[in-house]
């Protein structure tokens, strides 16, 4: 077996007496994507925080590509090769699309302490912005203010910035929610094809997606990780089934 | 070279050019229709806009809002003020100190303010600039709360600071530098990150970016300039006092950057000449209804200030039309 890339070890967090993450011990590995799934609740987003480094857990670690960062600040995990999307989407919205990837590409081209050139003018930002938003199919809205996208196309722009900085490991929080049918599919059409080459670790409400997409899957319930294995596992798990996926579930997917 | 030719064809472009002709030839202006007194606003004018644009890299392009901009008007100023009162009349000495000691005092309060957001930010850099205050109220070597008069700085055989044109065109030429410096700011690397910062700053984390150590620099450099409007204070009216460092001046900085257009190149200079305009204006103005009103001019610049905030957003700048950048 492969080294995870990716690994918690009994992860703890408290928000008072709410105990949000609960011992949580999940890996992914090279290449895989591996889905996070549970009810509104379980502790979905704040585990993504604890691994982004926009939260302090109470204690366990997490390691990342050989290292521990349990303590390493959030930009510093960016620069590993630890990307993240919103659960909100979250683009800088005055900016053009071209604009917001080319701020993704420069967060990984050395320091920006640069304080007199054109950035808009630095083809070594530019061309591979380009590049990106050409990959996730927005090449046609390049100059257009990233507030007047689509929802869909602003997801889609949040992508191409994730990639940006040629990140081993996408945290995607719900890259589908608020997506119409036919952008969700061309999203999951975009993810299939990335897999393989980047690890993601997905969360994601639409179980179409996600067992479409899934190598694997962890069930956090209340904080706990009730449940991991593959998408057969998972939907033959009877505490799955009784916690979160409902009896129907299995028999619907069947049909 | 070209772009600059070619924003001269918009009338933003036409405007700003007259406008910046006209500054640059006040003192010839003001000695030919002998309105000696024209030129000693011009010269406030152009040091307050320093001071204004300086804000506005902060304030404008990075959303921090700091409420004690005019500290650095103090510290520029009694660097200059206690120099010379040692003996340390030379300007090489004594600008370079002012600058210096207000890039240091930014970068401490920054540091610690800097880790705060919104409305705690306002308070923690206004209680650090009534800090520097009292400060310097406490200073009786130094004239406590009267002050003191001080030497203009002496640049020995290079200008003559007391010469009204000279100090002028000295203070007109380094805002063109301030503008120059702050035109290719906005676009550069770190400019992007500052305003992307301002846009989402969790973004910008989540790409990699070390938001607060930007955001410090900023700050930093925000306060060094700040700090040569102060030096430039202090020569003009060849004294130094608490004053010019109260939170009342605080609020004129960030009056003069809204009313101008935050975020723009030349919106602090609009706004600044457009408040020291209705400074003097409104006075005699409102005296004309009626003796004696001219003192509560306020009560006439306030509503004009609501009205910009509700239906100007963009300031003095907006009016000129959309900007495409």
């Amino acid at each position: 077996m492969t080294e995870p890339l990716l690994s918690t070890d009994r992860l703890i967090k408290r928000f008072g007496g709410l105990l949000a993450t609960d011992a949580v011990s999940i890996d992914v590995r090279p290449g895989e994507i591996h889905a996070l799934i549970g009810p509104n609740g379980a502790g979905k987003t704040t585990l993504v925080s604890q691994l982004t480094g926009n939260l302090r857990p109470d204690s366990g670690t997490i390691h990342f590509a050989g290292r521990d960062v349990t303590h390493l600040p959030a930009h510093a995990r960016v620069r590993l090769g630890l990307a993240r999307s919103f659960q909100i989407t979250a683009v800088l919205r005055e900016f053009t699309a071209l604009d917001n990837v080319a701020l993704a590409v420069q967060a990984h081209a050395g320091h920006s302490f640069r304080f007199l050139a054109d950035a808009r003018r630095d083809e070594s930002l530019r061309r591979p912005a380009r590049q990106g938003l050409a990959a996730v199919g927005l090449a046609a809205r390049a100059d257009m203010a990233a507030a007047a996208l689509s929802h869909g196309e602003q997801r889609q722009l949040e992508i191409a910035m994730a990639l940006a900085g040629d990140p081993c490991l996408l945290l995607l929080d719900e890259p589908m929610a608020g997506m119409g049918a036919e952008e969700s599919q061309r999203m999951i059409g975009f993810l299939r094809a990335l897999r393989g080459k980047r690890a993601m670790l997905l969360i994601e409400h639409d179980m179409d997606a996600v067992f479409q997409l899934a190598d694997r899957i962890t069930v956090l319930v209340y904080g706990r990780a009730i449940a991991s294995g593959t998408p057969e596992e998972i939907r033959a798990n009877p505490d799955v089934r009784q916690a979160y996926l409902g009896d129907d579930f299995t028999s619907a997917k069947n049909s | 070279m070209s772009s600059l030719l070619a924003s001269l064809r918009t009338p933003r472009g036409l405007l700003t050019a007259v406008l910046l002709l006209a500054l640059a030839i006040l003192p010839l202006l003001t000695q030919a229709f002998d309105q000696r007194y024209l030129l000693s606003i011009g010269t406030r004018i152009v040091i307050w806009a320093i001071a204004a644009i300086s804000l506005n890299m902060i304030l404008g392009y990075g959303g921090l809002v700091s409420f004690g901009h005019a500290m650095f008007f103090g510290i520029g100023g009694y660097a200059v003020g206690i120099l010379a009162h040692h003996g340390m009349a030379s300007g090489w000495i004594q600008w370079p100190a002012g600058i210096a000691a207000a890039a240091l005092w930014a970068a401490l309060i920054g540091a610690l303010s800097l880790r705060t957001r919104g409305l705690y930010f306002i308070m923690i850099t206004l209680a650090f600039a009534q800090l520097v205050y009292y400060l310097g109220a406490g200073l009786e070597a130094y004239g406590g709360d009267d002050g003191l008069t001080i030497s203009r700085s002496r640049f020995a055989g290079l200008l003559d600071l007391r010469d009204k044109a000279s100090f002028y065109w000295l203070c007109f030429a380094l805002l063109c530098a301030t503008l120059w410096f702050c035109s290719r700011f906005a676009h550069s690397r770190f400019g992007l990150v500052i305003r992307g910062a301002k846009s989402n700053d969790l973004r910008m984390t989540a790409l990699g970016f070390p938001v607060f150590r930007y955001r410090l620099a900023a700050f930093i450099l925000s306060g060094a300039f700040g700090g040569l409007a102060g030096i430039l204070l202090a020569n003009e009216g060849a004294y130094i006092s608490p004053a010019m460092m109260s939170w009342v001046k605080s609020g004129d900085l960030i009056v003069i950057v809204v009313l101008g257009g935050m975020g723009t190149l030349f919106g602090p200079l609009y706004g600044a000449i457009a408040f020291f305009a209705l400074e003097e204006s409104l006075p005699p103005l409102l005296d004309l209804g009626r003796r004696g009103w001219g003192e509560y001019w306020q009560i006439a610049f306030g509503p004009m200030l609501v009205l910009v905030a509700l239906y100007a957003r963009g300031g003095i700048d907006s009016l000129f039309g959309r900007r495409h950048d």
